[in-house]
C-alpha cells in the first residue's frame, strides 16, 4: 500500500499494479455505498444491452408478423403488439434510443453549460447580469412546456429532440456551473496565478475547470436520468421520437393505451424498463455525489 | 427587508420582458413548410397564405410585434384564436383555476408527506427505516409520472372492472364529485414531489443536526421534540422551500401529462389541443402565462426567506 501511494505518477501509469489500484477503489466504493454499486451494475447492463441490441434482440423491432397482441409465450417472451412486433425486441431497441438520446443530450448540454456558467461567473458585471436574466427566463418555463414548444416549432425527430433537451439542460445547468465557479474563483491559487501573469484562458482551464469537475460529474450523472425521463415523456405525448422507431415512452402511449385491455403487458414492459434504468442512475448518481461532495461526508 | 423585496421585484421585470420577447419571436422560427402544411389543410391559395401570415403577424417587423403584444398582454388581451377568432384571454382565465387547484393540492400533499418522512429518516439515520424510506424515495423520482397515471387509469379497469371518473365537473356543480376527480391526478403529481422533498429535507436536516447550536440545545436539557422543531426544522426548511420553488415548474409540466391522461380541462390540456390545431396565438398565451406564474411563485418564495432567515431581513 505504501509503495503505491509514494510512487510518482509516471510510474503508476505504466505500473501493471495500477489495475489493482483501480479495482481496489471500486471494491471500496461497493462496500461503502452498496446501493450505488447496484445502480452502477444495472447501468452497465443497460448500456451493454443497448449497445448490443442487434445481437441480443430475438426479432427485429420493426418486423410485422401475423401474431398480433399475443400474450407472453416461449416464442415472444414479452408478447407482441398490435402489428405483431415482438415487444421484447422493441424494449431492447428502445433502450438503444434512450441511451443514444441520453448520452448525446448530456454531452451536448454539458459543454455549453460549463462555458456559459464559467464565463458568467468569471467575467461578472453586465455580461453576467444579462446572461443570468436570460437563464432566469428559460428556467421559469417548465421543462416539459419548453421542450414541447421547441419541438412543435421545429418538428419532431431524433435530432430535434436531442437539440431541445440539450438546449434546456445547457441553460439550466449553466447556473449550477456558475455557482460552482464562483465557489472556487476566489481561492488563493487563482489570485496567485493571476499575479504571475496567467492568461484568462489558462486560469479557466488549468485552475477553475479541474475544481468544478466534481460538480460536473454529480450534475450530469443525475441529469442523465432526467434526460431519459424527459425523452420518454415527450414520446408519450407524441412530440418525441416518431413511430415506428421504438421508444419506451411511445410504447406506453400510442400502443399501450389503445390496446390496454387486450394486451396489458404492453404497458408493463416500458414502465419497468424506465423505472429500473432511472432508478439505477439515481442510485449511482447519489452515491457519486455523496463521495464527491465534502459537505456531506459524515452522513452516509 | 423592504429593500430586499424591492430589489427582488424589480429583478423580475427584465425576465418578464425577455419572456414576452421569446414568446413573440417563437412564431418566426416556424419553418416555412409548417405554414405550407397549414395551408394544405385549407387549400393552397397565395391570398389565403398572405392572410394567415398576417394573422400570425409575420408581415410585421419583430420589434413592432413585440411592443404590440407586450402592450396588449399588459391590458389582458392575449389576441384571438386562429380557430374561430374567439378572444384567447377568457379561455385562459377559465382554465387557470383548474390547473392551479391540482397543482396546489399536489404541493400541499407532497410537501407534507415529503418533509415528514425526510425528518423521520434524518432522525433515524442509517436505520432500516432510513434505508427503506430512501429507496422508496428514489423509486418515487424514477418512475415516470405518465406511467403511473396511465396505470391508475388502466389497471383498476382490468383487475376490478372500475376506473376513475374521467368526466370533469366543477366545484359549483358537484363539490364531492369534483374533489374525487382532482384527488387522483393531484396524488400522481404529489408522488414525485414528495420523493424529492423527502430526499432534500433529509439531507438538510442531517446537516443542521450536526451543528453546534443543536448540541447546545440538547446540553441545556431541552426535550428532543423541542430541539427538533423549534431549532432544527426551521433552519432545515430554507433549502426545502427553494426546492418547492423549482418543483413548481416541474409540477406545471406534470400537469400537462395528468390533464391529458385524466381528461381535465386545464391549461395543460389546452396546450395540447391548441398544438394539435396549430393554434399558435393560444400557444403563445399559455407559454407566457405559465412562465409568468412560475416567476411569480419563485418571487414569493424568495420574499418568504425573510421570515425563515432573519439575516436576510436586516441586510
Amino acid at each position: 500500500m505504501a509503495v503505491e501511494v509514494a510512487a510518482p505518477r509516471s510510474v503508476l501509469l505504466r505500473d501493471p499494479g495500477r489495475f489493482r489500484l483501480a479495482s481496489a477503489s471500486m471494491t471500496r466504493f461497493a462496500r461503502r455505498k452498496p446501493l450505488g454499486a447496484i445502480g452502477a451494475v444495472l447501468m452497465v447492463v443497460f448500456i451493454a444491452v443497448a449497445v448490443a441490441a442487434p445481437l441480443v434482440a430475438p426479432y427485429s423491432p420493426l418486423e410485422h408478423s401475423s401474431e398480433r397482441l399475443a400474450s407472453p409465450s416461449g416464442e415472444h417472451l414479452a408478447g407482441t403488439d398490435q402489428f405483431g412486433r415482438d415487444t421484447l425486441s422493441r424494449l431492447i431497441y428502445g433502450a438503444r434510443t434512450s441511451l443514444y438520446v441520453g448520452v448525446a443530450a448530456t454531452i451536448l448540454s454539458a459543454i455549453p453549460a460549463v462555458l456559459i456558467g464559467m464565463s458568467s461567473a468569471y467575467f461578472g458585471g453586465t455580461y453576467d447580469y444579462l446572461v443570468q436574466r436570460f437563464v432566469d427566463t428559460i428556467q421559469a418555463l417548465p421543462g416539459l412546456i419548453l421542450l414541447i414548444t421547441i419541438l412543435v416549432i421545429l418538428g419532431g425527430g431524433l435530432w430535434n429532440v436531442i437539440f431541445a433537451l440539450s438546449f434546456n439542460r445547457a441553460i439550466v445547468g449553466s447556473r449550477v456551473m456558475r455557482g460552482a465557479t464562483m465557489g472556487v474563483q476566489n481561492e488563493v491559487y487563482v489570485e496567485a496565478a493571476l499575479a504571475s501573469g496567467a492568461t484568462t484562458l489558462r486560469i479557466m482551464l488549468r485552475h477553475l475547470l479541474p475544481n468544478i469537475v466534481p460538480t460536473i460529474i454529480v450534475v450530469y450523472s443525475l441529469g442523465f436520468g432526467t434526460v431519459i425521463l424527459a425523452e420518454a415523456s415527450l414520446s408519450f405525448l407524441g412530440y418525441g421520437i416518431p413511430p415506428p422507431s421504438p421508444s419506451w415512452g411511445g410504447m406506453l402511449a400510442a400502443d399501450g393505451r389503445a390496446y390496454m385491455f387486450a394486451a396489458p403487458w404492453m404497458l408493463w414492459g416500458p414502465t419497468i424498463a424506465l423505472a429500473i434504468v432511472v432508478f439505477a442512475i439515481n442510485m449511482f448518481g447519489d452515491a457519486i455525489r455523496d463521495v464527491l461532495d465534502p459537505r456531506l461526508r459524515g452522513s452516509r | 427587508m423592504a429593500r430586499y423585496a424591492a430589489k427582488r421585484i424589480v429583478g423580475m421585470v427584465p425576465t418578464v420582458f425577455i419572456l414576452l420577447f421569446l414568446v413573440v419571436v417563437m412564431i418566426d422560427f416556424i419553418p416555412g413548410d409548417v405554414i405550407d402544411v397549414m395551408m394544405e389543410e385549407a387549400g393552397t391559395n397565395p391570398e389565403l397564405r398572405a392572410r394567415l401570415e398576417q394573422e400570425l403577424g409575420l408581415d410585421r417587423h419583430v420589434i413592432v410585434r413585440y411592443f404590440d403584444y407586450a402592450g396588449n398582454v399588459m391590458r389582458g388581451d392575449f389576441g384571438t384564436s386562429l380557430w374561430g377568432n374567439a378572444p384567447i384571454g377568457p379561455e385562459l382565465v377559465k382554465r387557470i383555476p383548474v390547473t392551479l387547484e391540482i397543482a396546489f393540492l399536489a404541493t400541499v400533499m407532497g410537501s407534507f408527506v415529503g418533509v415528514l418522512f425526510g425528518v423521520v429518516s434524518a432522525l433515524r439515520q442509517d436505520s432500516i427505516l432510513d434505508y427503506a424510506l430512501r429507496s422508496i424515495a428514489i423509486a418515487g423520482i424514477s418512475v415516470p409520472n405518465f406511467a403511473i397515471a396511465t396505470f391508475i387509469v388502466v389497471m383498476p379497469a382490468i383487475w376490478w372492472g372500475i376506473s376513475p371518473r374521467l368526466d370533469y365537473v366543477t366545484w359549483a356543480e358537484d363539490p364531492i364529485g369534483h374533489f374525487k376527480i382532482i384527488l387522483i391526478p393531484a396524488m400522481v403529481l404529489a408522488l414525485n414531489l414528495a420523493a424529492a422533498m423527502m430526499r432534500l429535507s433529509r439531507t438538510t436536516m442531517l446537516e443542521v443536526l450536526r451543528q453546534d447550536y443543536i448540541r447546545t440545545a440538547r446540553a441545556k436539557g431541552l426535550a428532543g421534540a423541542q430541539v427538533t422543531i423549534r431549532h432544527a426544522l426551521k433552519n432545515a426548511l430554507i433549502p426545502v422551500i427553494t426546492l418547492m420553488g423549482l418543483q413548481v415548474a416541474f409540477l406545471i409540466g406534470g400537469s400537462v401529462i395528468v390533464e391529458s391522461v385524466f381528461v381535465i380541462p386545464g391549461l395543460g390540456r389546452f396546450l395540447i389541443t391548441s398544438i394539435g390545431q396549430r393554434d399558435y396565438p393560444v400557444l403563445q398565451g399559455i407559454v407566457f402565462l405559465l412562465g409568468f406564474f412560475v416567476m411569480t411563485v419563485n418571487l414569493l418564495i424568495d420574499l418568504s426567506y425573510a421570515y425563515f432567515d432573519p439575516r436576510i431581513r436586516y441586510s
